[in-house]
């Protein structure tokens, strides 16, 4: 055998391969996405105006608002990334490409806003 | 207001693109840092969601620089919390979670399968800092510079660092070698 005259370091690039995620990460990541922006809706319906009365309570819904915000954001991107492979490949010149893409980006901005 | 809108558009999809291009990244730290596929996938997960909501700040901070070493500390700083959560249930210790698990296609196994294992039993008795600049450094193909900012070192005390736990790798794999 190789060991411990062999290169180490060669055997460590072997022991050490990247290791690929699995095929569902990529959704759950956009699900806990989505559950922070629901989340966060949730915590703004639910808030009490006469709370505001009180500025120590002010700090939950502005990261609330916050949340909402970059969260549905990314979300969006993320989803409009996943299915530009599928769309390059039934698109009709760049044109075409480009009009799928934007209908994609309404597509997945109602369905966020709707949730 | 227009330019505050176009902004945030570019920062999401610099963020978007962060996320595509280090996705294995830290799901590979991740795997090789907890050694099994569930709490990997909820490292990642946690991971990616902390970087968001700090991604802006980062990327003020970071001068142009890469921002893959940021997010493996992350990965770090949220691993060495679950270590540190389950040390305190007694149901659950940390040697369940701490194994090194090698991912090899079916070509490794039959050329070496037994001098893989010995390495990563090898690199398992290192101490933290020396196993984690391995991974680093072999399993993301992190240079010096990288992994001196994930590990918030010097770049000079990283060269070390890995000079070390190569030369100490290389003294438990031909003690092994030696017993059998």
């Amino acid at each position: 055998m190789s060991t411990p005259g062999a290169d180490i370091e060669t055997l460590l690039s072997r022991a050490l391969q990247p290791v690929d995620p699995p095929d569902g990460l990529s959704s759950r990541l956009e699900s806990t996405l989505v559950d922070l922006t629901e989340a966060a809706v949730v915590e703004l319906e639910s808030w009490e105006l006469r709370a505001m009365r009180d500025p120590r309570n002010w700090v939950r819904p502005v990261v609330a608002v916050v949340v909402t915000a970059t969260a549905g954001t990314a979300l969006v991107i993320l989803r409009v990334r996943a299915g530009q492979k599928r769309r390059v490949a039934v698109a009709h010149g760049p044109a075409d490409l480009a009009a799928r893409t934007a209908k994609a980006v309404a597509g997945e901005a109602r369905r966020v806003v709707r949730r | 207001m227009a330019a505050t809108a176009r902004s945030k558009a570019e920062l999401d999809e610099e963020f978007a693109e962060l996320y595509r291009s280090h996705l294995r990244d830290v799901y590979s730290y991740a795997y090789y840092r907890v050694g099994n596929h569930h709490d990997a996938e909820d490292l990642t997960e946690q991971t990616f969601l902390q970087a968001y909501r700090h991604f802006e700040r980062a990327q003020a901070e970071s001068d142009g620089r890469p921002l893959r070493p940021w997010l493996i500390r992350i990965a770090h700083n949220l691993a060495a919390n679950l270590y540190r959560d389950r040390s305190r249930r007694p149901q659950t210790t940390i040697d369940d979670t701490s194994g090194l698990s090698a991912v090899h296609t079916t070509e490794d196994l039959v050329e070496g399968r037994d001098e893989l294992a010995r390495i990563l039993a090898g690199v398992k008795e290192l101490p933290n800092d020396r196993r984690e600049a391995l991974i680093m450094r072999f399993a993301l193909g992190m240079d010096n510079r990288e992994i001196a900012r994930a590990l918030g070192k010097t770049d000079g005390a990283t060269k070390v660092l890995l000079h070390r736990a190569i030369r100490q790798l290389e003294g438990i794999v031909g003690d092994e070698h030696t017993r059998s």
